[in-house]
Order: C-alpha cells, then structure tokens, then sequence
C-alpha cells in the first residue's frame, strides 16, 4: 500500500463562542481514501469542528490545510466547491422536488440558460446506479424512505466530485440492512480515493467500517487511533474519562424489588391503537416496555399518561381508579411522563432552562400562586447541579442545550414534582454515551429511593440492566411478560420477533 | 472572517435578548420601537413648535401629546388583548366588530331603560366576554384556525351590532356614560386613565401570576405545554376572552365619546391597527414571548404617525400610503439583518470612493 495523502489538516484550531470555548487546540488529519470516525459525545465538539471545517463557523485561530494549501473556507459553498461536501443527520433536501431535480439543484446541466430535464434526469439515473439505487428519479423525493434519502444526499455530494465526504450522524434513523447499504456506497467512495468523515454514536459501526479515529472531548482533541489498534473498552474510555465509566457499571447492577402493586393496567384498550393490555408496576418497581417501533409501546405510555383516552379497561394507580381525559389529570394523580419526541412534546425551546425546569412545579401550584423568581433560582440552581446540566446559565433558552442536557432537564421537571411513578419512553435516544450512562445510573437511583418506573426502550441491554421485568408489545398487543432468569436481551429479542 | 464572526456572535446575543427576560440584554427589545417613537414625535416637533405644548384649561391638560394618548386610548385597548392571542399564536380579527357590539348594547340599554351606569358598564363589558369565549371555544375546542374562527365573528359580529341598532345610529343623553369617553380626571381626559388602569391591571395579572408565562409556554409548544400539566385550551380560552373583554372597554369608549353607537362605522379596521401594533412592538405571529409594554409603544407610533401625517399639512389623500411606508420602516429598523445591512452599506460606501 502506497502511503495515502493527506487532503485535509487542521491544526491548533480554536472556536470560542462567548463564554464557552467549543474547540481548543484540535488537530485533525484526513487522508486520502479513508474512513476516519469522528467521535465524541454531545457537546465534545464535533459539530463545532464539522463546521469550522467547513465554513459553515469561523474558527478563532489555528490553521486549516486543503491539498497542502493554508486555506479557510468563508461558507459553505466555497467548501462544496473546494470538494468537501457535507450530509447532515436530518437530511437537507426538498421533498417536494424530484430526485434528479434534489441532486443537481444549483448544477443543473444548461443548455442555451435552459435546464436540459432529460439529460438531468439520465445523469442522476446513472449516478444512483454507482450507489445501487435504481428507483425513479422524476419522483419527488418525499415518496421514498429515509434512507434512500440519505443515500441520495450523499450521492449529490459525491456528484459535485466531493475530495472530503463529511457524513454527520448518516445513519441515525436507518435499520441494520440500510446501514450495510450505506456501508456499501461508503466502501465504494473509499477506493475511489475520497476521504470520509464518519460521525455517530454507535460504536458497532464505527468497527465495521472505520480505518482511523479520532475522539475529541470537552473541545480538546484526546487522540488519533488506528481503528485496528483501539479495543473498545480504551475508546469509551477515552470518549467518557475514566469515572464514567464505572458508572455505566455501576448502573449495570440491579436489585429487584417486591412490594405492593401501585399501577395496575387491566385490559386497556384506546380505539384504533392497543388493546387487552394488562400489567403491574410494584411501588418503586421499574419495568420495562419492550417491541420494535410501532409496537404499542408510546401507545401505552400515552394512555398511563392520559393523553390519549381509554376506551376499554380501566387504570387503578395506588388502589384508586383513574379516569384520565388529560395529561394534567395523571399528573394530579402522581404520574409523570418524559416523552419520546422530546423537541416537540418535552422541551419548550424559547423559554429558559429555569422555566423549563419549574412549569410542571408551576402547572401543579395553579396559576395563581407564582413560584418566586428567587425560588425558581434556586431549584434551577439545585437540579443543574444534582443532574450536572451543562450550561452555563439558568436563563439560557432550552433549545441551545444538547440531547442530553435537554432530556436531564426535563427529568429535572419532573423531579421537581417528585412524582410516584415516572414513565420514561425512549429516554436514552438520541443521547450520546456521556450522558447515556448518567441518565441511567439517574434512573436507577430514583428507582431504589421508591420511585416506580415505566421505560420503554429499544436498546435491550439497557432495559434488562435496570428493570424488574420487561413487557414485551406486538402489533399493538401484549405478547408476554419475562422477568428474573429469563429476563435476558435474546429472550426478550426472541419474544419481540415470535412471541 | 472576523466579521462573519462578530455576526455570528451578535446574532446569538440578539436570541438572548429576544428570549431572556430580567437581562440586561433585555432592554434592547425597547430600544428600537423607542428611537421610532422618539423620532416621530421630533419630526412632529420640527413641523409644530408648539407640539411639545401642553396647556391646562378646566381642570383639564391639552396639547398635541394628550390627544395623541386619548386617541390612541381604543386600539391601545384592543392592542393590550392582541398581545396575549398572538402570544398563545392565535390572532383575533373579531375585537373591531366586538366594539361594535359592546357599544351597541350599551346604547340600547341607555336610551331604552333607566339602567344605573354600572349595570351598563357591566353588560357591556359581559358582551365582550361572551363574544371572546365564543371566539375562544371555536380555536381551543372546535379546533378551527384562529384566523378563520375570529373572521366569523368579525362578519357577523357587526351584523348583530346592526340587528341591535335596528339598522340605525342609536344616540342617547347619559353624561355619566359620555363621562367615560370624554370626561377627564386629575387633569387626563378619562380614556387614559382608563389603559393606564387596564395595563396595570393586566400586568399585575400576568407577571404577578404564572398566566403569562402558561401563555407564552402555550404559545412556544402548545403539546408540551399540556404534557407538562397545563391546560393549554384553558389558556386559549382565557386569551380570547381577555381579548373581547379589553374591545368591549374600547367599544364603550367609542360609544361614550360619539354619545351613541354607529354600527357600521364604530372599531372599523381597528383591528388592524392592533395587530400592526402588536407586530411594530416585536411580537412574533407564531407565538412566544410578549410585552404588553412594547405593544403599547406599538400603538403610540402608529396614533403618532396619523398626527404627523395631519400636522405636515400633506394632502389627505396621501395619509395611508405614508403610514404604510412609515410602519414597513419600522419593522425593518426592528430587524437585527436589516440594520448589519445597512451599516455594512454605510460602511462600505466611503471605503469604495477611496478605490
């Protein structure tokens, strides 16, 4: 193998934002015909460096080097044409234009200033054909599936002969034979020379497919490894620091616990959505919800939580029955629910993390009898530091907060009401493995001081390392219920996919 | 480079301040509504010496500067409920017809019983609330868009100021209601008072209380607002009745002013000019934060604008067309863009003649 050259050096690169240094002194090789893993948890640093790179930020010193060339990029359309072409997580395209159309918009091939539709379209049929894509390329891109979006989003980026191919979290909503197809193309672009960024947080797929990796923490760069060379355990070491870690193991031992039943479910129904669901979660008890997307899992939490109506069974929480019109009515009760779509039913992203913290408190006082400003100081102040939120400012609007931060305060929310039952869905999505492990070790100590839980999650591991039993939903229906010996992630996957 | 940083910087610190209430940063939300204010009423000056004047003749002050404030009295009313329903991200097109309303009920009640003035004043005020929870069930549980449920009642509304009116202008001899549009105390004629008294109320009842920020919370994530236990139809509800309350006061303010209830003619448009308001004090139509403050100022830009207008001495048929241009003015000083813009246009002018 001919030593590969290099096409994109950063050195000593620093962006300070005010009152925050994103990047500190980062250095960042990239060669030629590469996959090189960018990793990192939320708030290491890696969308700051993704856009320092590629003009999208200014950066505050250091020096970036293109083919050899001092150079810094003033947008991100003077990187797209230098060769280096970034795709997004959420994916940057108009749906409602058609595929040709979404990749070569800008680039369209003229003629006499007219765009030339049917060459467009015969050029983006071969160019999906090298990504093994034959679909119909006249469609509006809305017609197909994430994925295929994806892979297309990428493919406009290789079609404006990308050097520097720089995929931000590509493989977030995609399932494992998507991903093996995206792996595919990446593999492709790789011998034909192109130097890829890979961005995520699964670490399985960063082994599949990375040569080197680079793991930045807290803006400062940790090291530059040969993927070959780096076990597992010494990357998530190095992503997290080394007390985290003992965390995650720490969260991984559980002690069940038996004591009365607190929320029984018996037969519940919500018309057009689950039915015959009957469960028991004991007082501080967890139990996990298992099933693949679309399995009833938000469905049952939604009901628990009063969101949506039952039309079937009944719901008796503490001995008592509940008749639930709306969320406000579960939370009366003691029940509390940190949703799935955390940006559209959590957060409510204009207003501070003070005030994000202390409505649900707010909403059970009344209207009437304000929480003083001094008050919600200090709650603020008490639940950043319990839950270690990092911000630098209680006043600071919500949405500027990462994944993580963001999920912790809205446990924080609901700390504050000190509910008896918490129903967490999905908790740890889309949350990086820093604040992953602490979300959990959170869990798991709410559950041993007698708070009852209710998760639903999709990574099985994480339900098998803390609940007392794991409820497995199908199709809208309770398949079984596993707990003790046979509580294990293969059990639970063999029920999910059998029943 | 440098600059596209210190851009970058100014923007995030413009979010800040939009979105940081008790901050420092805060008061720039004012500076600009302000300077636009404080600039209209120096041109006005420019063109009336005597503008600034203020006389005091019966117990009464006069002056240009108070009759500014007395006529921007009704659309400061109805400015001060608009905030609240673009805040929750609704809009209210009704309040023009709602004044109509209120001030048809009132004169009907005052020429044909012997009512003592409060009754009426309680009717009329009962009128606007029905009116607004109408509006207010139709978006929070009907679930219809706010701009086409509030548009019924802004057609109709003035047909059923018609009915009462019978089709006619309906005067009446009550002083003491005449009192409320044109009477004065402690030397400000009384419609003044009377948004001096409703702002202060509304703010002690929206800052004093969490309702103001259960609106802005409705109105940033109206589902998590209701995951997290508030009841955001309740909170819709609430903001069209608070608005059909604050027309109501406006519509008897009308009424008390002309003696009688002009149904066709009485809060036209007014509605208009209290969105533009709410709008020029920087509100957001989607919903969010609000100041009532800033739509005051809103209104009082708008009022002075009318008077300068009236005072340059340009002929009438020019008027709107100037308020047009004027108010789109003020909307793009307001916005952060427009002025890195224009000073960049500033800035490099003088350097290019160098070249």
């Amino acid at each position: 193998m001919t030593t590969p050259s290099l096409v994109l050096e950063l050195k000593q690169v620093c962006k300070h934002f005010p009152g925050v240094k994103a990047l500190q002194d980062v250095d960042l090789r990239l060669f030629a015909g590469e996959v090189h893993a960018l990793l990192g948890e939320n708030g290491a640093g890696k969308s700051t460096l993704v856009k320092v790179m590629t003009g999208a930020l200014a950066k505050s010193s250091g020096d970036i080097y293109f083919n050899g060339q001092n150079c810094s990029f003033a947008s991100p359309a003077a990187a797209q044409q230098a060769g280096i072409s970034t795709v997004y997580q959420e994916v940057n395209l108009l749906p409602n234009l058609s595929v040709a159309q979404n990749l070569f918009l800008g680039h369209e091939p003229r003629r006499f200033g007219l765009i030339q539709h049917q060459k467009m379209q015969q050029q983006a049929q071969q160019l999906l054909l090298r990504f093994k894509l034959n679909i119909d390329v006249s469609a509006p891109l809305a017609q197909y599936s994430v994925a295929v979006q994806q892979l297309i989003a990428i493919a406009r980026g290789v079609a404006m002969s990308a050097k520097v191919l720089v995929l931000d979290e590509p493989t977030a909503s995609l399932d494992s034979s998507e991903v093996q197809m995206l792996f595919d193309v990446m593999r492709q672009l790789r011998e034909q020379g192109v130097a890829i960024v890979f961005i995520t947080h699964f670490l399985d797929q960063v082994y599949q497919i990375s040569d080197r990796i680079t793991v930045l923490r807290n803006g400062s760069k940790v090291g530059e490894y040969l993927a070959a060379d780096l076990p597992r355990a010494r990357l998530i070491e190095a992503m997290l620091g080394k007390e985290l870690q003992q965390l995650t193991h720490q969260a991984a031992t559980t002690t069940p616990a038996v004591a009365e039943p607190l929320l029984v479910l018996n037969n519940i129904a919500v018309k057009g959505s689950i039915s015959g669901i009957s469960l028991t979660v004991a007082q501080g008890q967890a139990v996990g919800l298992a099933g693949l997307l679309g399995s009833g899992r938000t469905e049952v939490c939604r009901a628990v939580y009063g969101v949506d109506v039952l039309s079937q069974g009944e719901i008796q929480f503490g001995g008592k029955t509940l008749r639930l019109q709306q969320p406000a009515d579960a939370i009366k009760a003691g029940i509390a629910l940190c949703p799935e779509e955390r940006k559209t039913e959590g957060i409510i992203g204009p207003l501070s993390i003070r005030e994000n913290i202390m409505l649900a408190r707010q909403a059970r006082r009344g209207w009437w009898r304000y929480l003083p400003v001094k008050q919600q100081q200090q709650l603020a102040a008490f639940y950043i530091d319990k839950l270690h939120i990092a911000t630098p400012d209680a006043d600071k609007p919500i949405e500027q907060l990462s994944g993580g931060n963001q999920q912790k305060v809205i446990l924080a929310r609901w700390l504050a009401i000190n509910p008896q039952l918490l129903i967490l869905d999905e908790p740890t999505r889309g949350i990086d493995i820093g604040a992953h492990a602490e979300i959990l070790l959170l869990i798991k100590s709410l559950c041993q001081q007698g708070m009852s839980l209710l998760v639903t999650s999709s990574e099985l591991e994480e339900l098998v390392a803390f609940a007392a039993k794991v409820v497995v939903l199908r199709d809208w229906q309770k398949v079984t219920e596993l707990s003790g010996d046979t509580m294990t992630a293969p059990h639970i996957m063999q029920a999910i996919a059998e029943g | 480079m440098k600059q596209t940083q210190s851009c970058a910087d100014s923007l995030q610190q413009a979010r800040l301040a939009r979105y940081s209430p008790g901050s420092i940063k805060t008061s720039a939300r004012y500076l600009w509504p302000l300077a636009a204010l404080m600039l209209l009423l120096a041109v006005n000056l420019v063109l009336d010496a005597s503008f600034f004047q203020l006389s005091f003749q019966d117990g009464r002050l006069y002056g240009s500067l108070i009759d500014i404030l007395n006529r921007s009295a009704p659309v400061a009313l109805l400015a001060i409920g608009m905030s609240l329903v673009i805040a929750t991200g609704g809009i209210d097109l009704s309040v023009g017809a709602v004044m109509a309303i209120a001030g048809a009920v009132c004169a009907n009640l005052l020429l044909q019983t012997e009512l003592p003035l409060v009754l009426v004043i309680a009717a009329g005020l009962a009128t606007g609330i029905a009116a607004g929870l109408i509006n207010g069930i139709l978006v929070s549980y009907l679930k219809i868009q706010p701009i086409v449920a509030t548009l019924l009642l802004m057609v109709a509304g003035r047909g059923v100021a018609q009915l009462i009116n019978q089709g006619q202008i309906v005067t009446f001899q009550r002083p003491d209601f005449a009192w409320l549009g044109t009477g004065s105390w402690l030397g400000l004629p009384l419609p003044i008072w009377l948004v001096i008294g409703m702002f202060a109320l509304s703010q002690l009842l929206l800052r004093r209380t969490a309702l103001g920020l259960f609106i802005e919370a409705v109105g940033c994530n109206a589902t998590a607002s209701r995951y997290l236990g508030i009841n955001d139809k309740a909170i819709k509800l609430f903001v069209y009745a608070f608005a059909g309350f604050c027309a109501a006061l406006a519509g008897m303010i009308s009424a008390a002013d002309i003696q009688g209830s002009d149904a066709n003619n009485a809060g036209l448009w007014l509605e208009l000019d209290a969105i533009l308001a709410v709008v020029i004090g920087g509100a957001v139509l989607s919903g969010g934060r609000f100041s009532l403050l800033l739509s005051v100022i809103g209104v009082l830009i708008i009022q002075s604008l009318s008077t300068t207008i009236i005072v340059s001495g340009l002929p009438a048929k020019f008027n709107l067309l100037i308020k047009a241009l004027v108010v789109l003015l003020v909307l793009l000083l307001q916005s952060d863009k427009f002025r890195r813009q224009l000073s960049s246009w500033l800035r490099l002018r003088p350097q290019g003649a160098e070249l």
